[in-house]
């Protein structure tokens, strides 16, 4: 709602988001989680949901740096990086429905949403795997002379993985125009960061193959935007890939299958103090640029988005399953 | 006279000639000139962008190769060897072949995968394996098996026109056969299957590397009076039914060869279609002939003794038609 | 003796479905003794053992329907003692009266006769056969139980179908010409309930042997017309010495008389197996008998050259009753060492017949006819028979094949030794 980008080729520019703007996409991001996992306990969404409420300023802050042509390659925690990239939020709804009106006609689910008009390439549930596939695209863009930037996630888990250091390594090697992101909620699912990675300093870790590396405040959307912009404008310059980290924390489990034992709830408690929607709230408040009461009314324009997208999703239909190997191959080789 | 590793390369630098979205990408294809010396001269004829050496990192590599071709290339992606392509199995598995049925139909992957297999060069367990059947298991992913220099010359084109993503493997042995490759040769399709020897008593299915060696059988078991029909598989998926089944139809009797293993492998696949397409055709059980079960050997008589030879490839055929050795 | 196994009873036969047991286990058991009714394609035969001991185990229950060489009763030697009596001087068990009724004893499936006595074979009740050997067999009608596999693991192919299908057509076409003297009888695939014979299994079962003795025995053929004035006096005269139900009939005499000739050409009288010939010892004369549902059935008499005339009458008689009733032991249908057909009955004036693999030689005997006859240059009226030989040239030359009806001829003017 707030990406404008100004020109194709030569100087890339977007638009700077109002922080309103910005507040409101996190909005979308909670409402819609907290509707899902409603549906959820209610039987009417089923598989792996992974929740992103608590991380909602990384993905509003970053995307909001993107413009159309750029790509984006996500996790299987990516409900957040797909409304906040502009796929449509019934076809979210209507994927985790199963529907064939989903943006992947039901296929993917909660975890694999994929979205050609926006170029959302997943929805990716192997940790770490979106990372080489993010450097190819990267890759093409290179070899074929176009300016994008394909933007990366993953979490803090995937820097074990070997795909992690095979991508940094190529993407430098070849300066590709990737900016990964890592968004470190300190739990690779249950298990801490401390407890499975021998440097917690993960901007080193980038640094080591000659990639330019910090840290950002994750929970506060306007450092987020603001690394991001520095970040992607490097990138646009030719610089060569970035490593964001963005320090954040999920409030809710891993999944919804998830008990939570691995955390103190007073660790919980202690990010909870700094919900991006709060802080971004206050700076709101404070600026003076909307009223409590403006967000209010945001507040319930999104509720209705969300219960329009759960109207579409509800009222969708079911792919026939005549059509069930149709796309495994492409159909009709011309 | 052209060897296949000369087709190869003809058909690279073919493709790469035709089409500028066209790049090979992979472990020392372009300064060493490839491991096994299919991509020598391209480095210097098309330049570092479009013969771009990798590090050691195939699942880096190949998975760049599955984002280059959703970025709109045409990537050719060598692997030096099967055993190594484990190493990039998931992102072949997980991403290439999946997202687009995932996806609901939105991203194809249009990425041609080369790599090299099979033994009988003393390369021990890790550079031997015949692992076609893991690929082949594959929904969503083309595997071709170029046995001729023909398919060598002419499937790449092919499969790189193709919207999917194509993995090509090339037998290690097959590198230096040596034929007449007509100037004119052209592409080919990747769907068929094909008739090499034509026979009427027992039909023997196989495809690559095992090709040669089948026709040698072949030659073998005229000379007792038994006609053997070879048919060269050529596309391990989606298989070309309708060849094999003609044939078996025809000669009632199939036996199956696979450099692969013989458990839950190709020959198992083989035998399952036709008998189950065939069944009231056959005149004898489906024969199998595959590699013992072992890790591939060093020792040359132990390499030669794992691997479906000719002579085994014969009596296999002698047994389905009822003469016993 | 350990595994009692499912005989062949023919050449023709590949399994065997057991009607009844008459032996339980514990019970003792000589030589010669009937222990089990068996149905195969031909009739329900009685199944001798040949060693002495003591039943351990029935393996097979009435009813089920095994392949030759199947065991289907443990016997033990028992220490028992030993019985040195020759089978055929035993009388079959007396059976219950139950069993003797062939309708009351084979309510069970039968199963179609076949050669290929693979005793290895485990197969219960269904040929070996290639899924296209089934399928074309349908196609054409025809039983694979009657068809003889070429495969050495004994598997019925496509080919072998067709070959039994290009017999079929030849012995269509020969049968109108030779008449069968030898095997064959009974149904295949008869309904549980209601047992009747099949005549076109029973035709199918014929054809596939005499096609295959067509096909493998180079058949040639002597005929010599024999004058029985000597014989008929005699016999004339001897029955007139016995009471009525005792005497006997002059296919007798040319029975003994063949028995006779056999024993002394042995080139006719023995096996060919896979080419290579064995004499008999002895001579058990295949007697052929024609049904009364149609078809033919060849048992034997055994030792005919030794049995006195009127034993042979008796037993004669009894074979043919026997035969017809579908209760023959087991030695019978199988151990027959020559064959004998003789169509004097039914006014044929000569017979040339077919060999029964593995035998070596037919004899026929046409009927007995009183004809002009020229002796020492005065014409006169004989009654005459003529007589027939057709042998295996892989075995015998005419010269013996005429030496064997010379012999015939000169017992046949001898009577009084016969």
């Amino acid at each position: 709602m707030t990406r404008k980008a100004r020109g194709q080729t030569g100087s890339v520019e977007v638009a700077s988001p109002s922080l309103v703007d910005l507040y409101a996409q996190m909005l979308r991001i909670r409402r819609f989680e907290e509707r899902c996992a409603q549906l959820y306990s209610a039987e009417r969404i089923r598989g792996f949901v992974h929740l992103y409420i608590g991380q909602e300023a990384v993905a509003a802050g970053l995307l909001a740096n993107l413009t159309e042509e750029d790509a984006v390659v996500a996790t299987y925690r990516e409900h957040g990086h797909a409304l906040a990239r502009g796929v449509p939020m019934p076809a979210v709804m209507a994927e985790m429905f199963g529907r064939l009106e989903g943006a992947c006609r039901g296929r993917g689910g909660s975890m694999h949403l994929f979205h050609a008009p926006t170029r959302f390439y997943g929805g990716n549930a192997i940790v770490g795997a979106g990372l080489p596939l993010a450097v190819g695209l990267a890759l093409a863009d290179s070899m074929q002379g176009r300016r994008r930037v394909t933007a990366c996630f993953f979490g803090e888990g995937a820097m074990a993985e070997g795909a992690f250091h095979e991508a940094m390594n190529l993407a430098a090697l070849w300066r590709l125009p990737v900016l990964f992101c890592c968004e470190n909620n300190h739990y690779a699912m249950g298990t801490a960061l401390d407890r499975s990675q021998s440097q917690v300093n993960l901007a080193v870790k980038a640094a080591a193959y000659e990639i330019p590396a910090w840290t950002c405040d994750g929970m506060d959307v306007t450092a987020v935007w603001e690394a991001a912009r520095r970040a992607i404008a490097i990138i646009r310059g030719g610089g060569g890939p970035v490593f964001l980290e963005a320090a954040t924390f999920r409030f809710r489990a891993h999944s919804m299958y998830d008990p939570d034992r691995y955390r103190d709830k007073s660790e919980i408690d202690h990010w909870k103090e700094r919900d991006p929607l709060l802080l971004c709230g206050q700076l709101i408040h404070e600026s003076g640029v909307a009223t409590w009461e403006d967000l209010a009314s945001i507040d319930a324009s999104v509720c209705t988005e969300v219960d329009d997208a759960v109207a579409y999703a509800d009222a969708g239909s079911l792919e026939s399953v005549e059509d069930l190997t149709t796309f495994v191959l492409t159909p009709a080789r011309a | 006279m052209t060897t296949y590793r000369d087709a190869i390369r003809e058909s690279i630098r073919d493709a790469l000639t035709r089409d500028d979205r066209v790049f090979l990408m992979g472990e020392d294809v372009g300064r060493y000139g490839g491991a096994f010396a299919v991509s020598l001269g391209l480095l210097e004829e098309f330049g570092e962008s479009r013969i771009r050496d990798t590090p050691l990192s195939e699942a880096g590599f190949v998975g760049a190769g599955i984002g280059a071709a959703l970025g709109g290339m045409r990537p050719i992606v060598e692997i030096m060897t099967v055993n190594f392509s484990l190493l990039a199995l998931d992102q072949i598995l997980n991403s290439a072949a999946s997202i687009l049925h995932m996806s609901g139909g939105q991203f194809n992957v249009p990425l041609v995968i080369r790599m090299t297999t099979g033994a009988g060069r003393q390369l021990a367990a890790q550079h031997s394996h015949s692992l076609e059947c893991f690929y082949a298991h594959i929904p969503g992913l083309r595997v071709l098996a170029p046995a001729t220099l023909a398919d060598a010359r002419g499937m790449l084109w092919t499969a790189l026109e193709d919207p999917d993503p194509v993995v090509i493997f090339e037998h290690g042995t097959l590198y230096n056969l040596e034929g007449e490759l007509p100037s004119d040769a052209g592409v080919v399709d990747i769907h068929s299957a094909a008739v090499r020897r034509p026979g009427t008593d027992v039909t023997l299915i196989t495809y690559g590397g095992s090709l040669p060696t089948c026709l040698s059988a072949a030659e073998a078991l005229a000379a007792e009076g038994i006609s053997a029909e070879v048919i060269d598989l050529r596309v391990l998926r989606p298989m070309d039914d309708e060849t094999v089944y003609e044939s078996v139809c025809r000669t009632h009797r199939a036996i199956a060869v696979d450099e692969g293993w013989r458990s839950v492998g190709l020959t198992a696949e083989m035998a399952a279609r036709v008998s189950e397409n065939c069944f009231y055709d056959l005149d004898a059980p489906i024969g199998r002939v595959a590699t013992v079960e072992v890790p591939i050997p060093y020792a040359k008589h132990l390499e030669q003794a794992a691997l479906p030879g000719c002579q085994r490839i014969v009596d296999a055929a002698r047994q389905a038609v009822g003469v016993h050795g | 003796m350990g595994d009692f196994r499912m005989p062949s009873l023919g050449a023709d036969m590949s399994e065997g479905t057991l009607l009844e047991w008459h032996v339980h286990p514990g019970d003792a058991v000589h030589r010669g003794d009937i222990i089990a009714t068996v149905d195969t394609s031909k009739s329900a035969i009685d199944i001798e053992v040949f060693e002495d001991g003591q039943v351990e185990e029935l393996l097979v229950a009435p009813g089920a329907t095994v392949a030759v060489g199947t065991p289907i009763a443990r016997i033990s030697d028992g220490g028992l003692h030993r019985d040195v009596r020759a089978p055929e001087a035993q009388s079959p068990l007396a059976p219950s009266p139950e069993a003797q009724s062939p309708a009351a004893e084979a309510p069970k499936v039968t199963a179609p006769a076949v050669e290929s006595p693979a005793a290895e074979k485990v197969v219960v009740g269904r040929p070996h056969a290639s899924p296209l050997a089934r399928r074309r067999a349908a196609e054409l009608g025809i039983d694979l139980g009657y068809v003889q596999p070429a495969r050495r693991d004994g598997v019925i192919g496509v080919g072998d179908v067709d070959a039994r299908a290009a017999e079929i057509a030849a012995a269509a076409s020969t049968a109108t010409v030779t008449v069968p003297p030898a095997p064959a009888e009974r149904p295949t695939r008869e309904p549980r309930q209601a047992p009747k014979r099949d005549e076109a299994a029973m035709r199918q079962a014929i054809a596939s042997l005499m096609a295959r003795s067509k096909r493998e025995i180079p058949h040639y053929y002597c005929q010599q017309a024999v004058d029985l004035h000597l014989a008929l006096a005699w016999l004339q005269a001897e029955n007139s010495r016995r009471p009525v139900a005792e005497r006997i009939l002059p296919a007798a005499l040319l029975l003994k008389a063949a028995a006779r000739a056999a024993r002394s050409v042995p080139e006719i009288n023995g096996f060919c197996v896979d080419g290579s010939f064995t004499a008999s010892a002895r001579v058990h004369l295949g007697v052929a008998v024609s049904l009364r549902g149609g078809g033919l059935i060849a048992p034997a008499l055994l030792d005919a050259d030794d049995l006195p005339l009127a034993e042979l009458m008796t037993r004669m008689k009894d074979l043919v009753t026997r035969a017809r009733g579908g209760r023959l032991k087991a030695s019978e249908m199988s151990d027959a060492t020559v064959t004998v057909t003789n169509l004097g009955e039914q006014g044929v004036e000569s017979v040339l017949g077919v060999i029964y693999p593995p035998q070596v030689a037919v004899i026929g005997f046409g009927r007995i006819a009183e004809r002009p006859w020229a002796v020492d240059g005065m014409l006169t009226v004989r009654p005459v028979v003529t007589v027939t030989l057709a042998a295996d040239h892989r075995v015998s030359d005419g010269h013996r094949g005429g030496q064997a009806l010379a012999a015939i001829e000169a017992a046949l003017q001898a009577p009084e030794n016969l």
